[in-house]
């Protein structure tokens, strides 16, 4: 750690993991739902639980990502953040509008339009916290020493991210366009500025993680975010195909989307080629063991798995069904979980002190974590083959279906188990590593 | 081989132009010849019916044009599979509606409100899906 104030990091972090554990128990609320044991449905029935845990996914990576840039870009940077003390505000109105609007959806307190169920008064402050968020980085931005292409990348993925956030807020009295402009926000996010968020950091973290030419590493960053929007942006479509929308989608999103996974490739093979290049070996083993899985596993996750589903002719079937969230699951974990995980491995020791690169406990925590989620993926997959097969080809009822993939959904609590065991070792790690101090000042990262 | 600057020059012209490209089709595929929403016969009572979908989170556990949550029905074509008095009567129900022993939270809703989903569903039937109504509902198609 350079700077004091990149201390405000922690608490974002900390927050993030916070939020990260209640989403699992949401998980895994909606995990026995599935599969015939839904004892809770008086008090969290399913459309609250899966509105907690999506909602809570996003609110966490984002305090994540705003963690990352509050450590990131005063390095970058070269100077203090312009305020310490509205950092902190920003990060206390944001945990108190997630919060409300978590508890707000055990009362029916919504909007229901999946993904975006924040009640239009909350998108409000919403706003207004993300602001203020991004004036705190934008004024540290300008105001730095040098203004580099990573603190750039970075910090216009967090602006178009605030940006592409108010088309969901436009009212529709039809479906359709609802429809239309809610992918606007999400599919936007997900699969083009979130990547540009995501490439920040992970051309960040490979600059101080294998020593390689950062001239180099941030060539590389305009061309991976670059092959992003050249796919994802007309890759929309691929949500468009069946909603009641033109034909042309059809051709546009199946074309465009089926080269999203170039942009995902590249970010791999950028990742795991400037590991081999870099002559520095960094101690923080555990911060490349993130960083890489990342690049690697948002590949299967977020490019593979996607195509698998995303052409026009396969998508007729499974639009709809559990494999979508078979896709989603490794995705959101490999591109955006991971990046945040290793974002947080790397600055800990920095901003603490400590410096416990070398753990067990850490290493168990990647796998367990790593092992566990392939295996839910998995159990999801087969569960929505089972569902497609049967109910869009044997015109079996939905719910006679919905009991014969009951038991994929007990291979996934044990999965989701081993998972959850993997982030409790990773939060321990976390606590572990004590609070950020000033003395971790002295401690120049290498 | 490529230089800093030729890159970023790929990343902004690519993503200016696709942008572009995608705000043309968007302006296109809502256009009057273009539009197969079924726009037109949007009533007061489709409007509520919707508000009631999203007040409720219908889609936390349904799915309506493919979209929602893969715990309950699709409900594109649901009049076609299951008729009116059916629908209705879910709607309407104190108790939770639990066929096959999954549960439904029992919205009782007043009659008023059950016609306007009812509505709601209606409108939804008549939209050009590119043909994935014949897949969501196999025995709508059969009839």
């Amino acid at each position: 750690m350079k700077y004091k104030s990149q201390k405000v990091a922690y608490w974002f972090f900390a927050l993030s993991m916070l939020l990260f554990g209640l989403q699992i128990v949401y998980g895994f609320i909606m995990g026995f739902a599935h599969a015939g044991f839904d004892n809770l449905h008086s008090i969290i029935p399913f459309n609250t639980a899966r509105a907690v845990h999506t909602n809570l996914l996003v609110v966490w990576l984002l305090s994540g990502f705003m963690g990352a840039a509050y450590y990131i870009i005063p390095e970058e940077a070269q100077r203090e953040l312009v305020s310490v003390k509205l950092a902190y505000v920003q990060l206390i109105s944001l945990a108190v509008v997630g919060v409300t609007a978590i508890v707000g959806y055990h009362f029916n307190y919504w909007e229901g339009r999946k993904f975006l169920e924040i009640p239009r008064p909350l998108d409000y402050l919403v706003v207004v916290n993300v602001l203020l968020f991004l004036g705190l980085i934008l004024a540290t931005l300008f105001k730095g020493k040098r203004r580099t292409t990573t603190a750039l990348v970075l910090s216009m993925g967090l602006l178009f991210a605030a940006l592409l956030y108010l088309p969901g807020m436009l009212p529709f009295d039809s479906q359709v366009k609802d429809s239309f402009f809610r992918w606007w926000v999400v599919h936007l996010w997900v699969e083009g500025v979130w990547e540009l968020i995501m490439g920040g950091i992970l051309s960040f973290l490979l600059i101080k993680l294998t020593g390689v030419d950062r001239e180099v590493i941030e060539k590389w960053l305009y061309v991976i975010v670059g092959l992003t929007f050249l796919s994802g942006v007309l890759g929309t479509g691929h949500h468009y195909y069946y909603i009641g929308v033109n034909k042309i989608w059809l051709i546009v999103g199946g074309i465009f989307s089926a080269l999203e996974p170039l942009a995902f490739l590249a970010m791999a093979l950028f990742a795991v080629n400037m590991y081999r290049k870099g002559e520095k070996r960094h101690p923080n083993k555990l911060a490349l063991y993130w960083t890489l899985g990342a690049a690697i596993v948002s590949f299967i996750g977020a490019g593979l798995l996607g195509f698998a589903h995303t052409l026009p002719q396969t998508n007729l079937y499974t639009h709809g069904t559990l494999v979508t969230a078979m896709h989603g699951h490794l995705a959101f974990w490999g591109a955006y979980a991971m990046i945040v995980l290793a974002i947080i491995s790397y600055s800990l020791p920095n901003m603490t002190g400590r410096k416990l690169y070398e753990s067990t406990r850490g290493r168990m925590a990647f796998w367990m974590s790593n092992i566990g989620m392939i295996g839910m993926t998995v159990a999801f997959g087969v569960a929505g083959v089972v569902q497609v097969y049967l109910e869009r080809k044997l015109k079996m009822e939905f719910m006679e279906v919905q009991k014969q993939t009951e038991i994929h959904f007990v291979v996934l609590i044990i999965c989701a188990t081993l998972f959850l065991t993997g982030i409790i070792l990773y939060m321990t790690d976390f606590y572990k590593h004590g609070k950020p101090n000033d003395e971790a000042l002295e401690v120049q990262p290498i | 081989m490529l230089s800093k600057k030729q890159a970023r020059a790929f990343f902004l012209g690519g993503t200016v132009v696709t942008f572009l490209i995608f705000i043309g089709l968007t302006i296109y595929s809502f256009s009057k010849a273009q539009d197969q929403s079924n726009n037109e016969n949007i009533t007061e009572a489709v409007v509520r019916g919707k508000h009631l979908w999203e007040d409720n989170n219908c889609m936390g556990c349904h799915t309506i044009l493919g979209e929602g949550a893969y715990y309950a029905p699709e409900l594109t074509k649901v009049i076609d599979r299951r008729g009116e008095g059916y629908i209705k009567a879910v709607l309407t129900t104190p108790v939770d509606w639990a066929p096959n022993g999954r549960k439904m939270v029992a919205y009782g809703f007043s009659a008023e409100e059950a016609s306007d989903l009812i509505a709601f569903f209606d409108w939804i039937d008549d939209i050009d899906l590119n043909g994935f109504d014949t897949v969501v509902s196999p025995l709508a198609k059969d009839n």
